[in-house]
């Protein structure tokens, strides 16, 4: 019995040296066995998806069965590039328009603010500061938006206040101003994170140098601070681009009688024209892509 | 590296291609008769349904009687509904057994052979309907039934009785500049039928002869009237509750709506009033509909037959704010809430419902005339598109 066990334990110990040793022969079995999982799910899930979706852009929809028609054609790209009727050429450009717009307010909001925690705030007070600045992350998307008509609207707490101070109501909610205010406030988290890590690795002695040379605050700030910041601030373009160019919600929520977005556009045709909403949903993909060469070329991936 | 990046890019491609067959693959059509009897229940069913359609304070009664554990996939939307039916290969993808589809999904889901006929002489309150909601055109096509009816409203006009005077009685008033900044309509494409509705009778020029039945002229003039409606607009409603609280805060006063957000409105003591305006109405009508590849089909018909029933018809209607199929109904009604059932103008002569027209999926056919040029779904699709975008 013992001796059995022994044997048992010592065949398989010998399994595991066996298999160990195996590996270590083969450095690109282990390689491969690690990287098989993720770049299989990555390449079935992730990848062939975006690959049917362009595939069934070039198709067709049935509008009495609302079948894919599996035959090639351009028809929904002309629908979409139609210059005599720009409906989703407009869309298209507000959507981008109004994603530029965000990323734009949300970079000149969080530099100061990730300049401050990153070189001026005290311990305490840097801790505090990020957790103010991570705390609407707790609370559901939907909250903060619906929160937002709560605020804009006519009788809510904006004008509220804009009454007490004297000045006039202001018809904010439901209009693109609203979406533009409401972008804003919830992706600017995603921007100060990125931008402080930039920030917090700029080294005190560069600022010295700078101020020991002359440079007064503007000169540093100009030549020394935001060319090393600058991949930060990239960075976190990407996310509040790319998650205002995604969003359908806040159109559908605070948006007005012109708010609409290529997300809206695309949920509303899955339905009825499928090949349709497939070669919508390609705009952003293609939009993303630029964007994504120019971030690279501006050094963005080495911030993140 | 570069060459290792290109055999990638293959890799991916040919795994793109082995996914894309996978749509191709249809679901093989085999029409068997009607079923003649229910049997044994199924212990299950499945429901793709409008918020609270199987609410527990009657769907709990019918679990216990008849065995069938009900697992509930709501929907926001007719598109939404139609996208859960026709996916996973169709017929329900043979996970959902029925559907509460409203008139503007219902024949696009028969088109598509999402849904089944069904015997209706199994469903012993069918025979008591009104007399609209037997047969009625949504989901009965060339004396087949598919589905069984079960809810409807109109979409009246809403507005607040302290800011909008005299009190409206046309459409036109939603259309009226004089309220610019104050109105709001559904965002849903079926809207261009209230358009079509109102240019019926105001421009009898246009020969519209069924809002849901327009020749390219015809949704040519309701588009261009809807354009010029978008800039009065305060917004396009998405939820029944968005428009609560539009109407609660004051951001608007007038506007299509259901009667579900008035009766709300009405008992939390805002100042508003609904009517059908002079030209008629448009109105949903909603009925459950079989799903080709339903798993549980006798729970399904249980399950039809019980929501047919007078008691079950008059809670439905109270919880959800609509008027039951059922006139048997009115009585359990009045017990719910004294008034209910006038409320919902369920004693209403026929006329009442026969003035509402239900929405229906647009198609090419034109029911009137036999033509073959009107404007189907995908174009009214863009249509609204162009509108609102």
């Amino acid at each position: 019995m013992a001796v059995d066990a022994a044997r048992e334990a010592g065949s398989l110990r010998g399994a595991r040296l066996r298999i160990s040793a195996t590996f270590w022969r083969r450095p690109w079995l282990k390689l491969a066995v690690l990287l098989i999982p993720p770049v299989a799910a990555f390449c079935i899930i992730y990848v062939s998806s975006l690959g049917v979706m362009l595939a069934s852009s070039f198709w067709s929809t049935d509008a009495f069965t609302a079948a894919i028609v599996h035959s090639w054609t351009l028809e929904q790209f002309r629908t979409i590039f139609n210059l005599s009727d720009p409906t989703y050429l407009r869309i298209a450009g507000r959507t981008i328009g109004i994603a530029a717009a965000v990323t734009v307010t949300d970079a000149v909001l969080a530099f100061p603010l990730a300049f401050f925690m990153a070189k001026i705030a005290g311990r305490r007070l840097r801790a505090l500061l990020f957790v103010l600045v991570l705390l609407p992350l707790w609370s559901s998307y939907l909250v903060r938006i619906y929160s937002w008509t709560t605020i804009l609207s006519k009788t809510g707490p904006l004008n509220w206040v804009l009454n007490g101070l004297g000045l006039p109501d202001q018809h904010l909610v439901y209009t693109n101003a609203a979406m533009w205010i409401v972008f804003t406030y919830v992706w600017l988290p995603f921007m100060v994170l990125p931008i402080y890590a930039a920030v917090e690795r700029i080294p005190d002695s560069l600022l010295e140098a700078s101020m020991d040379l002359g440079g007064r605050g503007l000169r540093t700030f100009r030549s020394v601070i935001l060319p090393i910041a600058f991949p930060g601030i990239v960075a976190g373009s990407i996310f509040t681009f790319s998650l205002t160019l995604g969003d359908y919600i806040t159109p559908e929520l605070v948006g007005g009688p012109s708010s609409s977005f290529i997300g809206n556009v695309v949920y509303g045709q899955s339905a009825t024209n499928l090949a349709f909403a497939a070669a919508y949903a390609m705009v952003p993909v293609g939009v993303m892509a630029v964007y994504l060469g120019i971030a690279r070329r501006l050094g963005a991936f080495e911030a993140i | 590296m570069r060459k290792r990046i290109r055999a990638w890019h293959v890799a991916v491609g040919a795994l793109a291609a082995a996914a894309l067959v996978v749509p191709a693959v249809g679901v093989s059509k085999s029409h068997s008769g009607l079923p003649t009897s229910v049997g044994a229940g199924e212990g299950a069913l499945s429901l793709v349904e409008w918020p609270a359609y199987s609410d527990k304070s009657f769907a709990a009664t019918f679990e216990k009687q008849t065995g069938c554990k009900i697992t509930r996939k709501d929907a926001g939307s007719s598109n939404e509904m139609f996208n859960i039916m026709h996916g996973g290969g169709g017929g329900g993808g043979g996970q959902y057994d029925l559907v509460s589809a409203s008139g503007d999904a219902s024949l696009r889901l028969i088109y598509a052979g999402d849904v089944v006929p069904v015997n209706v002489k199994l469903i012993p309150s069918w025979k008591n309907f009104l007399p609209a909601f037997k047969s009625p055109p949504h989901n009965t096509v060339k004396g087949v039934h598919y589905g069984v009816s079960l809810q409807w409203g109109p979409n009246t006009l809403l507005y607040n009785t302290a800011k909008i005077k005299p009190a409206p009685t046309s459409w036109a008033s939603i259309y009226d500049p004089k309220y610019k900044g104050q109105i709001t309509v559904p965002n849903n494409p079926i809207q261009i039928a209230d358009a079509a509705l109102y240019l019926q009778k105001t421009k009898p020029a246009l020969g519209i002869k069924d809002p849901y039945e327009l020749t390219k002229a015809q949704l040519d003039a309701a588009v261009s009237l809807l354009k010029q409606q978008k800039s009065l607009l305060k917004r396009y409603w998405v939820y029944a509750s968005d428009e609560i609280k539009d109407f609660k805060s004051g951001d608007a006063s007038i506007g299509a709506t259901w009667p579900y957000q008035t009766l709300t409105l009405q008992a939390e003591k805002v100042p508003v009033k609904e009517l059908i305006p002079k030209e008629g109405a448009t109105g949903w009508a909603d009925t459950w509909m079989l799903a080709k590849r339903a798993p549980h089909p006798n729970c399904a018909y249980k399950w039809m037959a019980y929501v047919s029933t007078p008691k079950v018809q008059a809670q439905q209607a109270y919880v959800f704010g609509e008027t039951p199929v059922n006139p048997k109904a009115c009585p359990f009604m009045n017990k719910l809430q004294p008034g209910l059932c006038t409320k919902y103008h369920l004693n209403a002569p026929a006329s009442y419902s026969r003035s509402i027209r239900f929405w229906k999926t647009p198609i090419k056919q034109c029911g009137w005339g036999g033509r073959n040029d009107c404007m189907d779904i995908q174009a009214w699709d863009n249509a609204w598109a162009s509108i609102t975008g």
